[in-house]
C-alpha cells in the first residue's frame, strides 16, 4: 500500500484556530479529485479547528510579523495561514 | 464613485445595444463552435481580418479605434465615456487591449489537456502608486453561469501584491463570477483579484478587454463643478440606525474575505483613497485616520 498526502491551505479571520475561514485550497496527491481556484464558494469548513476535528493535522502556521515602521498602513496578502495534511494509504 | 472607491468595480448592465454587438462578433467572425478546429487558427483568423487594431502603448484612447468600428462605438457609448472620464480623465491612454476566448471542455478533450480555471491575480506587476489604471471589460455575449465568467473579489482592488504570488488562494469567501447579459460593460480598478473560470457550456465565451491610464491627477473628475464636499463626523459604535445611508456605508463596507485585524486597515486605505478622489486632504470616515494623525509630540 502507498502513501500519499493530501493537503489543506486555510486562511483564518484571525490567528486563533478558532477564526472562521475566509480563503482555502486543496491539493489531493491520491489523485481522486482535482481541485481548482473558483471551484466553490463555501468553505470546507467553517474554522480551523473544525478541521482539526475532522482529521487534519497542521503542520505549518504563519507567524506574526511586525509591520515595517513607515509601512503600517500597507495592506497585501491574507495573513493567517495554516496549512493541514491527511495521509491516505491506497493503490494509487 | 463611492462604490468605485470601496468595492473597486463597477457593472453597466446590457448597455451596449444589439446591433453593436452583433457587429463586434461578426467583425471577429464568430460562430458555430462546430466550425472552429483549433484554439491557435481562431485567434490567428480574428487578427488577420477583424477591425480591431494593434494599437502602440500610450496611444491616446480618442485615436485608438477606426471611426465607426464596434469598438469607436462602445467608446463613445455615453456611460462608457462618462464613466471613463470620471474615473481616468478625456485624455486616457490606452495601456494595451486584448481579446480573451475562453473555449468549451471540447477543445481541451481534443488537445489533451486539463482544462483548469485560471489562478486569481492582480494584473502586470507591483503596483504602490496611488495613481490607478482601469480595465474595462465588454461581454459581446450572453455568459451564463456554467460558462464561468471572469471571477472576481470585489474589495481587493488597494491590496498590494505581487501578480501571481495570489495564486495560492484557490477560493476567497465572497468571491464572485460574471453572469451577464449581451453588451454589458465591467469597469476594475487595475488592482482588483481576479481570474477566468473555466467554461464547462458548448460554446465560446469572449471578454474583451482594454486597460486605461489616466494622464492627469484622478481629482474631481467626476465632479467637474468641484461641489464635492465631505460628511460631518457621525457617532461611532453607539450609533443611530434610523439614519438613512449615506456615502461613507459605501466606503467602509467591509467585504467576507478581509481579516478582522486588517480589516480596519483596508478601510483606512479605502478614506486615503477617496481624499485622492475629491481632493479633501483631511476628510474622514468615522475617525479612522484623525485618530491616528492625532500626533502631539
Amino acid at each position: 500500500m502507498a502513501k500519499r498526502q493530501k493537503v489543506l491551505v486555510l486562511y483564518l479571520k484571525f490567528p486563533s484556530l478558532e477564526a472562521e475561514v475566509i480563503s482555502w485550497a486543496t491539493f489531493d496527491g491520491t489523485g481522486k479529485k482535482l481541485h481548482m481556484t473558483g471551484d466553490t464558494d463555501t468553505p470546507p469548513y467553517p474554522t480551523g479547528l473544525d478541521a482539526l476535528l475532522d482529521g487534519w493535522r497542521l503542520f505549518q502556521a504563519s507567524q506574526a510579523i511586525p509591520e515595517h515602521p513607515g509601512e503600517e498602513f500597507r495592506t497585501s496578502y491574507l495573513k493567517h495561514e495554516f496549512f493541514f495534511e491527511k495521509l491516505e494509504e491506497g493503490d494509487f | 464613485m463611492a462604490e468605485f472607491a470601496s468595492s473597486g468595480c463597477l457593472f453597466f448592465d446590457e448597455l451596449i445595444d444589439e446591433q453593436t454587438n452583433k457587429e463586434f462578433l461578426d467583425d471577429i467572425g464568430h460562430t458555430n463552435i462546430d466550425e472552429v478546429d483549433s484554439v491557435q487558427d481562431f485567434y490567428k483568423n480574428i487578427k488577420a481580418t477583424s477591425s480591431i487594431p494593434r494599437i502602440p502603448a500610450g496611444t491616446p484612447l480618442k485615436e485608438a479605434f477606426p471611426k465607426n468600428s464596434p469598438l469607436d462605438k462602445i467608446f463613445k457609448n455615453e456611460v462608457v465615456e462618462g464613466a471613463i472620464t470620471s474615473l481616468v480623465g478625456s485624455k486616457t491612454i490606452v495601456d494595451h487591449q486584448f481579446l480573451h476566448i475562453t473555449f468549451p471542455t471540447k477543445y481541451f478533450n481534443q488537445a489533451n489537456q486539463r482544462q483548469m480555471s485560471q489562478a486569481n491575480h492582480q494584473d502586470s506587476t507591483i503596483d504602490p502608486r496611488s495613481t490607478f489604471d482601469v480595465q474595462l471589460f465588454y461581454f459581446p455575449t450572453e455568459v451564463t453561469k456554467e460558462m464561468g465568467g471572469t471571477r472576481y473579489h470585489p474589495g481587493t482592488h488597494l491590496r498590494i501584491v505581487n501578480e501571481n504570488a495570489i495564486a495560492k488562494y484557490q477560493n476567497i469567501l465572497g468571491q464572485k463570477s460574471i453572469v451577464c447579459k449581451p453588451g454589458t460593460i465591467g469597469i476594475f480598478h487595475s488592482g482588483l483579484w481576479h481570474g477566468a473560470g473555466v467554461n464547462f457550456s458548448e460554446n465560446i465565451r469572449y471578454m474583451f478587454k482594454v486597460r486605461l491610464q489616466p494622464t492627469e491627477k484622478q481629482e474631481l473628475l467626476w465632479d467637474p463643478e468641484k461641489k464635492y464636499q465631505p460628511l460631518p463626523n457621525r457617532a461611532l459604535f453607539w450609533t443611530d440606525e434610523t439614519k438613512d445611508q449615506t456615502i461613507n456605508d459605501i466606503l467602509m463596507r467591509s467585504y467576507p474575505w478581509q481579516e478582522a485585524d486588517t480589516n480596519r486597515l483596508d478601510k483606512i486605505n479605502v478614506v486615503k483613497f477617496w481624499r485622492l478622489l475629491t481632493g479633501h486632504k483631511k476628510m474622514d470616515v468615522d475617525y479612522w485616520l484623525t485618530r491616528i494623525e492625532n500626533e502631539l509630540y
